[in-house]
């Protein structure tokens, strides 16, 4: 065993020396790898962390949701659907939900603007979210003036800020008084944006979905888990599309390390005939190639994993803000909570590591096993 | 020193750094359970449905409650909003073919 | 210590093929130890394939080539290598250090595959540099060095596993007459300590110098006067 392990630090010795031959190029190859694996690690870890968070701090988000259909079109539900749905089994909570997008020519923002049912507003007072206040400038017993629908112009006082903590949901909010709500927007008396029902058993979740579709045909349910599902969705399909633009430098990158790991050079031919004819088996040989593709490729993991870390979990994943803040103006400032997969994390080591170092064995063994005799000829 | 011992040296520490980071992770998930059950608990009062990541349209603001099957939520020549309309999937049923 | 004997060796190669060629054909020859003993003959006589026989480079076609009691010849490569490394040192006719490696590093690397101390290793490797006036040169890169030190970092490689039999191909080739005088000064030194020497050479400096016991002669894969065996 020790006579084991002292042969391998031999051959790591002999394989970092000959690796420091060609310092340029190996570096060169190495900071690549590295590039590689800390933007596909990047991706992982930040599509990964959003989506566990949504996943938990959406599970709290209403059972069902009933939204009414007109001509195809998401429309204002009236409050009478409450009682004409009936009483269902299951559902121990029913009411309206108010809330509707405000653009802000201003800032050309948009906001939403929502009656909560937590809280009493007066008329003319409003609870912003932190975004807003960052952007419009804004902070607890200043102003806000908005023009309405009807060309009339409302104040608002900024009575509090919303949690800068929870800012992932709520950074575009502005919680106002239903009665500001309805004149504001000219929504009637009775009428709702959409409904909320409550059900406490999650297992009568779906018949309960059934019954809504049969007795009120004009709208549909959004479930809790459709929600959640939506959001494990689309960070799915944002990793997805990522790993697409990212195949084209993918594969650039595996001819060029194949050429590099599989071409073996005539020098490299001959040195192997050397170090043949000076005692060394077909196995050492090929261990030593071994720990070649091992050094890089396992440089290249742990240091891209660990700048991926770095990049995503304390430098808020700079490098995708601009990608996932898009044409929004109001883009929420927050701390992802490091998740992390050890799946995922074995999975990009795999990928990673083993391809590299098994392109660098597999010509070696056609070199390796030919007469060494031939250093002398 | 030996070439090896400081190739053992530099897989050590980045090794360790690595256990570190999920050390780290684990810690840092801890102390923001606090925060998340905050946020949760906001999600809970005011019956939140979606992320306020994208708030340029409202199909990518409340993509739970938007209207899938109508493909231009806006107006047809609306401008698509890039890249988060790109970002966005389309409906389970165009992708699954029928 | 027994001697390494050769029965109706032959070698060919590309057997088979239209353009099959004998290099050895039918080789006798008992090769004493401790003695300094020269193949030589004109190139393409067939020396230096003889010579990676005997090395356990490579293997007859037909033939036995044995060592005592033990048969070299018809070995796995697994055991013709530890064989190898263990009874042969050899010195290069184009040296083959390793570029881009230092002089010490090059004398170390046969015994990797053994796994032994690093810290004795490298004190013996620095020894052998010293006892041949290159413990100066032990970090520098081969690439720099000049023939003779590189022969004698190739002398230091073949004698760092201790092997009893050193084998030398055209070791004199790339030398001037002065260098290869050292060289066979050096020839003579290690037949002191009682290891066996095997060269190939067509060069007088070589063949006709004191140190050498015994000079075979040979001519298109054949000993020319076998009586001498």
């Amino acid at each position: 065993m020790k006579a084991f392990i002292r042969k391998q630090r031999y051959l790591i010795d002999f394989t970092l020396s000959s690796l420091l031959r060609r310092p340029g190029k190996n570096l060169g190859l190495l900071v690549v790898y590295s590039l590689i694996v800390f933007l596909l690690a990047s991706v992982m870890l930040f599509t990964h962390a959003l989506r566990s968070e949504a996943r938990l701090v959406l599970a709290d988000s209403p059972e069902i949701i009933l939204q009414r259909m007109v001509a195809g079109r998401h429309d204002l539900i009236p409050g009478s659907y409450l009682e004409k749905m009936g009483r269902i089994r299951g559902v121990i909570g029913k009411h309206g939900r108010l809330w509707g997008y405000f653009y802000d020519p201003a800032v050309q923002a948009n906001y939403t603007l929502m009656v909560p049912r937590d809280r009493q507003l007066a008329e003319d007072e409003a609870v912003i979210g932190a975004a807003i206040a960052r952007t419009r400038g804004v902070s607890r017993g200043d102003f806000l003036t908005f023009r309405s629908t009807d060309g009339n112009a409302y104040s608002f006082r900024v009575s509090a800020i919303l949690a800068s903590d929870s800012e992932l949901v709520s950074a575009d909010l502005i919680l106002v008084s239903e009665q500001r709500f309805r004149t504001f927007f000219g929504i009637p008396e009775g009428y709702y944006t959409d409904l909320v029902l409550n059900v406490r058993n999650p297992k009568e979740l779906r018949k309960v979905a059934e019954k809504l579709t049969l007795r009120l045909p004009d709208t549909r349910p959004i479930l809790r888990d459709e929600i959640l599902r939506t959001y494990d969705a689309i960070f799915n399909w944002r990793q997805g599309i990522v790993f697409v633009l990212l195949t084209g430098t993918i594969l650039a990158f595996v001819i060029f390390a194949w050429d590099k790991a599989s071409g073996l050079s005539a020098e490299e031919r001959r040195e192997i005939g050397i170090l043949k004819a000076i005692g060394w088996e077909t196995s050492d040989v090929i261990r030593m190639k071994f720990w070649e593709g091992a050094i890089i490729s396992l440089s290249a993991f742990l240091l891209g994993y660990l700048t991926a870390y770095g990049h995503v979990f304390y430098a808020n994943a700079g490098l995708f803000e601009p990608v996932l803040k898009g044409w929004s103006v109001l883009y929420p400032e927050f701390r992802l909570t490091p998740f992390i997969d050890g799946l995922q994390l074995a999975t990009l080591f795999f990928f990673t590591v083993f391809p590299y170092t098994v392109a660098t064995i597999v010509p070696i063994w056609r070199a390796a096993i030919t007469d060494p005799d031939t250093v002398m000829r | 020193m030996r070439k090896s011992d400081l190739f053992i040296l530099y897989l050590g520490t980045l090794s360790g750094l690595l256990l570190l980071s999920l050390v780290d992770a684990g810690n840092r998930s801890h102390l923001a359970t606090q925060q998340l059950a905050e946020t949760r608990r906001e999600v809970r009062a005011l019956e939140l449905t979606d992320l306020s990541l994208f708030t340029e349209a409202r199909y990518t603001r409340h993509l739970s409650q938007s209207d899938r099957h109508t493909p231009f939520q806006d107006h047809p020549l609306a401008l698509e909003h890039f890249p988060s309309g790109s970002l966005v999937a389309p409906p389970t049923l165009l992708r699954s073919g029928r | 210590m027994e001697p390494i004997q050769l029965h109706q060796v032959k070698k060919a190669f590309n057997q088979g093929r239209p353009n099959e060629f004998w290099a050895i054909r039918g080789v006798d020859l008992t090769i004493q130890p401790h003695r300094a003993t020269v193949l030589k003959g004109p190139s393409g006589s067939g020396k230096t394939t003889l010579l990676s026989m005997i090395g356990c480079l490579s293997r007859p076609t037909s033939g036995r080539i044995t060592r005592g009691e033990q048969l070299l010849s018809g070995l796995p490569e697994r055991f013709m290598t530890e064989i190898r490394r263990r009874t042969f040192g050899f010195i290069f006719q184009q040296f083959n250090l390793i570029k881009g490696l230092s002089v010490l590093e090059n004398v170390m690397l046969p015994a990797y595959p053994l796994g032994p101390d690093h810290a004795q290793l490298s004190r013996s490797a620095l020894e052998l540099l010293h006892q041949f006036g290159l413990g100066t040169k032990a970090e520098s890169r081969v690439e720099w060095l000049s023939g003779g030190e590189a022969q004698r970092t190739a002398i230091c490689r073949a004698l760092i596993n201790d092997p009893e039999i050193l084998i030398a191909d055209e070791p004199t080739a790339n030398l001037d007459s002065r260098l290869s005088r050292e060289f066979m000064a050096i020839v003579d030194g290690l037949k002191q300590t009682g290891k066996t020497i095997l060269l190939t050479s067509h060069d007088p400096v070589v063949f006709d110098s004191p140190v050498v016991d015994r000079v075979v002669e040979m001519s298109d894969g054949q000993i020319m006067d076998p009586s001498c065996c």
